[in-house]
């Protein structure tokens, strides 16, 4: 009885400090999630639209991050225009023109879409229907031969 | 048979895209500049020797000029510096110094030391210029011809034959502006 009371604590004061190691693992996840300096927003909707914006724009120097994942010189730099663009009124669309007039379609994580990168968007559809007609018919087929 | 060979085809196919995809991939490290074909931003700024004298690349309308994006902090740049000297002499246009994101004291040591080629510069310390430019790393080198428009961005290091590829270049805008 004793002995099973004391098993039960165990065990809860076990899940407790799991769940505080957890907790503690996710703490650096916490403070690396973005290298976004403090900046001052006027208004929440600015803000949001600032770290829309910082996502989807790729930092060139560090090609597989984001300008809002970045911590390169360059993309503090880019944050930085990215603020006044924003204080100035531009819309998003003018905001990714002028990133993509200076440094090219590149750094748009989301490609806009067009001819040439139409492979790029319709690729995996068109991929997905095939494999699927693909195995529907080899299901089918295997069907008849069973009931033959 | 005939239909046994379909996914061999796709393999092989998808095979060779990637082979395709990973030979070209260094070359798509390098961002092409937008700029190319377009007038060149004009750019103003403070000089490295007298910060009051501003000056733009505006003024030099009318001749090819090299744009060469170099800082002290730029280890690479003191790599292509020994072609920065031969450019400054061979090439007859003026070699333009933008010198980004740099402290002034850093940048005119590092020029007393390794030696000033450059026909003058102009500072960006805060990377705005850089920006209107689509400057992403030093050094880079901007070839510009006699309309203002940009005709060609080396991204790196010059070494050598980049250096008689420049010159070339170069030649080639010298003869199209006296023509």
């Amino acid at each position: 009885m004793n002995f099973d009371r004391s098993t039960k604590q165990d065990a809860g004061s076990r899940i407790v400090s799991l769940g505080f190691l957890a907790l503690l693992w996710l703490v650096p996840g916490l403070l690396l999630a973005s290298a976004i300096e403090p900046m001052p927003f006027r208004s929440e909707v600015e803000e949001r639209r600032f770290r829309a914006l910082a996502e989807e724009i790729r930092c060139t120097v560090c090609q597989n991050q984001s300008l809002a994942d970045s911590d390169a010189p360059l993309a503090q730099d880019l944050r930085r225009e990215l603020f006044f663009l924003i204080q100035d009124g531009r819309s998003d669309m003018e905001i990714r023109e002028f990133m993509v007039s200076r440094y090219g379609e590149f750094v748009l994580y989301r490609p806009p879409l067009a001819s040439h990168t139409l492979l790029l968007w319709v690729g995996p559809v068109v991929l997905l229907l095939g494999s699927l007609i693909g195995a529907g018919i080899a299901v089918n087929r295997r069907r008849k031969a069973l009931k033959a | 048979m005939i239909r046994m060979l379909i996914p061999l085809g796709v393999f092989v196919g998808l095979v060779a895209l990637l082979i395709v995809g990973l030979q070209t991939a260094e070359q798509r490290k390098i961002v092409a500049s937008p700029l190319i074909g377009k007038p060149v931003p004009d750019i103003r700024l403070p000089g490295l020797h007298d910060p009051d004298m501003v000056r733009g690349v505006a003024e030099l309308r009318g001749q090819p000029f090299i744009l060469n994006v170099w800082g002290s902090w730029c280890w690479a740049c003191r790599v292509e510096h020994p072609f920065i000297e031969r450019l400054g002499r061979e090439a007859g246009v003026p070699l333009v110094g933008f010198n980004w994101k740099d402290e002034r004291a850093d940048a005119l040591a590092w020029l007393n030391r390794y030696g000033d080629a450059w026909s003058f510069h102009l500072v960006d310390f805060e990377g705005r210029a850089a920006i209107d430019l689509g400057v992403y790393g030093a050094p880079e080198t901007f070839l510009v011809d006699h309309q203002g428009v940009v005709r060609h961005k080396h991204v790196g290091p010059i070494d050598a034959p980049v250096f008689d590829d420049l010159m070339r270049r170069v030649l080639a805008l010298r003869m199209e502006a006296e023509s």
